[in-house]
Parts: structure tokens; C-alpha cells; sequence
């Protein structure tokens, strides 16, 4: 043991998470119950949040985990008599190789379950978050996410879902439901503000999950690409606040504070996923988001480039808000008035968003229409609860 | 496991049905006769139903049971037919029901052991 040596929080949920979905694959693997499993890493974790602070984090968190969960599982076996055999007798690591997390991550992410509930219990199982933790992050109670992760464990054994990578022919509408998952993960935490900072930090449950994603299955260009998306972004996050907590714009952006270094790294991960002639909204997604990453001035921004690529987006995956962002890009290319234009198309389908109305303020203001601009400012005020983003579009309405 | 899947027709897929010309209606009979004789091994029993106006329901959560004319839930979508299967597990089910050519809904139910 590290005595002595009080581990922070970001310790403990790193130590935690490499761990945790080891302990559950192993657990699964010798009990054949999901929900049983589940439940013994659960307790585990719980029982390391209590003594870790305290004591430290033991050498081998691996095998303290292990040993809880087992004590545990004894005593819950104790009637099935088969399982307890074979638990008393294991030492660990139980079954060191190969990974078995991945089968873990297709189960808890199985399109037979609502959404809410594969976010939570990929967070529990496979992150090893506490049903606390998972609650404080979304702002629910903490009752509602026990609910959703009793229903979806009672789901897996009652109907049958099973527990295996799936079949060839169907591993791409599968994976599809994985990543978004995980793309779910990433903006939640993403847009949180840093008034929640005391919060648990989902950006880096989604990283990790999308990098183990990416090692597990490392020919799948889309995986790459989700993990390329999320490092782009994450290697700007410094200068997206500034001092006060406020929002600041991409174009106001100092970019020095840009983490060079990931950014290439991110583009190199995302040049070798496009090798592959794949392309898929993950990917695209991520090169526009290094189109802007890997321009020195916001002048040097690849606009061109970043239309172009939003119309193979469109044409993979198409939705009105990849039509606002495009006409965003269009306002660079072909002037306000060709944005406005797109823009008037879409009204119907995002009078509720927005980033919708703060856009259309932008280019009425740019059009000499300041009073139109502060009106669509004002709906935009008016839809969104992201205190950053109020306070901004408060500015503008003050001030221009 | 053992599974049952309801077989759920929906207005447009009745008017779809009643617009095909004969020869047509026979073919898509024909596709659903084909997908019940594919998957022979795994069905153990199940039955097209007679038309919704059939219907009789009885509620019985009043005082007295009460008796009125249709299927239970009124609405656009009602259940047409029923299958039991018997499959390893709901991947399985999954993969049989996607290649269903009939009614656009199916309800895969997993029946208690």
C-alpha cells in the first residue's frame, strides 16, 4: 500500500475505471449472470470510494477489487452452490487474457435497451461509476438511475439478451449503437459547464471508453474516428473558457492555448482510419472539426474544405442541425446571404434549437438588420437553460 | 428461450394490402408463407387472427365484467397474428423477425419459464 499518499479524485476514477470492467468480464465469465456480476463490481467499488481516500490505493487495486467482489459473491451465492464452488476457488486474475470487456460493452449497449439505460450501465459496468456518480453527472436522483439499471438487468436475463460480440452481419448496426452511446457521453459532458466542475468529468469516461473501444477493435475506421473527434476537441477545451468561466467563441479563440501536440496526434489517428476508404459520419465529423484545429488563424480556416465535407455528412447521415452547421461554413464561401437563404429552409425543423436563432442573429446583424438580429437573439435566450450560452447571447443582446 | 412475436398490422398496411391487385396480394402471401416455412425448425405453433372488428373485450377491473364490441386497445396499430419460437437467445429472435415480409410492427415477448 501507498500509504499515506490520499489519492485525488481523478485517481481514484482512473484506477477505478481500469479496473473495473476487467472485474466485471472476469465475474461474468465465472457466474454466466449479468446481473449478478454487475452487482459484485458495483459493491466493490463502492467498498474501494470508502477505503481508497482513506488508506490509498493499494498496490494491486486489481486484486483488492477482486477480493471484495469475492467475499461478496460468497455470500450471496451462498444457495447456488455450483457458482460458489468455483468462486471460492479462483485466484486472480481470473482470465487474464483475451479482453473479454468487449462483450461487456456490445451487452450493456444492446439496441433491446432504452438509451438512458445503455449510458448507464456502460458508466457502472464498464467505467465502474457508482450509481451516485452517475446520477450527479446527468442531474437526476439518484433513484432514477438505480431504477433504469434494475429495469435493464432484469431486460438482459428475462428476454434473453445475450452476452457475446455479435455476428459479422450485424456488428455495423451494433457498433453504430456503441458509439453513440459514447458520443452521448462526450457532448453531456462537453456542453456541462465549469459551474458543474465538481462533477464527475464524463469528457474523460467517454475518451477512455472510445480509446479501449479503439485498442479492442483497432480496424474499424469509425471507432478511430469517434476517438480522433473526441481528442480534437478535447485539445481546445482550455481556450473554450476564459478566466470568469465564460464562453468563448471559436473565433475569438487564443489559440496558443491549443494543445498542439494532441492535435496532430488526433489527425494522424484520423489519416489512418480514412486510409481505409470508409468514411463515416464519425470520421467526417472529426476532419471538420481538424479543418479548424489545424488552422492557425481563424482566417486560415479551410472553408471550402469544411462545406465539402459537410455534404458527404449530409449525404451519410442527414439532419437538419448538420444543414445549419453547413450553412455556417457557407456563410464563409458564398457570403451571409447564401447562409440566410439555407437557413430560411430550415426554420420549420429547428424553431426550437438554439443555436438556430443565435445563427440567424449573427447573419441578420451581418445583413444591417441589428433589430431583427437582437429579436432572433432574444428566442435564442429563450431556449436554452447552458448558463455559458445565456450569458453570451445576453452580451450580444446588451452590447450590439 | 421461448418468444412470442405479435404480429402488428397498421392501418397503412391494411389499405396497402386491400389496394394490391390480386395476383400481387397472392405474391405477399406467398413471401410470408415462405418466411413461416424457412424458419419451421423454430416455430412451435401460432395463428393468423381474424380482422380487429371481431374483437370482443371484457373488462373486468369494475364492479361487474363489462362486455363491449373490439380489440382492447383502441387505436391504428392491432395485433393481426401470433408466433411462438423457440431460439437460443433475443439476437437470435431479432435476426429471424428482420426478415419478416409481412405487417411492418412485430412485438418479440419472451414467454416466462
Amino acid at each position: 500500500m501507498r500509504a499515506g499518499t490520499a489519492a485525488s479524485h481523478a485517481e481514484l476514477a482512473r484506477v477505478v475505471r481500469q479496473n473495473a470492467g476487467q472485474l466485471a468480464a472476469s465475474l461474468m465469465w465465472v457466474t454466466g449472470d449479468f446481473a449478478t456480476a454487475e452487482d459484485l463490481v458495483q459493491d466493490a467499488v463502492v467498498a474501494a470510494l470508502q477505503h481508497w481516500p482513506v488508506e490509498g490505493i493499494p498496490e494491486r487495486p486489481d486484486a483488492w477489487l477482486f477480493t471484495v467482489a469475492r467475499r461478496r459473491g460468497l455470500d450471496v451465492l451462498r444457495r447456488e452452490g455450483n457458482y460458489r464452488a468455483k468462486l471460492a476457488q479462483l485466484r486472480w486474475p481470473v482470465q487474464p487474457d483475451p479482453d473479454e470487456r468487449l462483450r461487456l460493452i456490445f451487452t450493456c449497449c444492446h439496441p433491446a435497451l432504452p438509451r438512458q439505460a445503455q449510458i448507464a450501465l456502460t458508466l457502472r459496468v464498464v467505467c465502474g461509476l457508482t450509481t451516485a456518480q452517475i446520477a450527479r453527472a446527468f442531474l437526476v436522483p439518484e433513484t432514477t438511475v438505480a431504477q433504469r439499471i434494475t429495469r435493464a438487468k432484469r431486460k438482459i436475463t428475462d428476454a434473453g439478451i445475450p452476452y457475446r460480440i455479435p455476428a459479422d452481419d450485424e456488428l455495423g448496426a451494433r457498433l453504430t449503437e456503441v458509439l453513440a452511446v459514447i458520443y452521448l457521453l462526450f457532448n453531456e459532458g462537453y456542453l456541462s459547464t465549469a459551474e458543474q466542475a465538481h462533477a464527475r468529468d464524463l469528457v474523460d469516461d467517454a475518451e477512455w471508453l472510445a480509446a479501449l473501444l479503439h485498442q479492442l477493435m483497432p480496424t474499424e475506421p469509425e471507432v478511430a474516428g469517434l476517438l480522433a473527434l473526441i481528442r480534437l476537441h478535447r485539445a481546445r477545451a482550455t481556450a473554450r473558457f476564459d478566466r470568469d468561466g465564460g464562453l468563448v467563441l471559436l473565433q475569438h479563440q487564443d489559440r496558443s492555448q491549443w494543445d498542439q501536440e494532441a492535435i496532430t496526434e488526433a489527425s494522424r489517428l484520423l489519416a489512418r482510419a480514412a486510409r481505409q476508404q470508409h468514411p463515416g459520419p464519425y470520421q467526417l465529423q472529426a476532419a471538420i472539426v481538424a479543418c479548424h484545429a489545424e488552422a492557425e488563424r481563424w482566417e486560415d480556416t479551410d472553408w471550402e474544405q469544411i462545406v465539402l465535407l459537410y455534404d458527404m455528412l449530409l449525404h451519410l447521415a442527414p439532419s437538419p442541425v448538420t444543414r445549419l452547421h453547413r450553412a455556417i461554413a457557407l456563410r464563409y464561401t458564398a457570403g451571409p446571404g447564401a447562409a440566410m437563404a439555407e437557413l430560411d429552409a430550415l426554420g420549420g425543423a429547428l424553431d426550437r434549437y438554439h443555436l438556430y436563432h443565435a445563427t440567424r442573429a449573427e447573419l441578420l446583424r451581418e445583413l444591417g438588420h441589428p433589430d431583427r438580429a437582437r429579436a432572433a437573439d432574444r428566442r435564442a435566450l429563450g431556449l436554452t437553460a447552458n448558463p455559458a450560452e445565456q450569458a453570451v447571447l445576453q452580451q450580444r443582446i446588451t452590447w450590439t | 428461450m421461448r418468444y412470442v412475436l405479435l404480429f402488428v398490422d397498421t392501418e397503412q398496411f391494411a389499405n396497402d394490402l386491400q389496394a394490391m391487385g390480386p395476383a400481387e396480394r397472392e405474391r405477399a402471401y406467398q413471401q410470408a408463407g415462405k418466411w413461416f416455412a424457412d424458419h419451421a425448425g423454430k416455430l412451435r405453433g401460432g395463428r393468423k387472427l381474424q380482422a380487429p372488428e371481431t374483437a370482443t373485450t371484457v373488462r373486468l377491473d369494475g364492479g361487474e365484467p363489462v362486455v363491449t364490441d373490439g380489440p382492447f386497445v383502441e387505436g391504428k396499430e392491432v395485433v393481426s397474428g401470433y408466433a411462438e419460437i423457440e431460439v437460443a437467445d433475443l439476437d437470435e429472435a431479432l435476426r429471424m423477425v428482420k426478415t419478416w415480409p409481412g405487417c411492418p410492427v412485430v412485438e418479440i415477448r419472451p414467454l416466462e419459464s
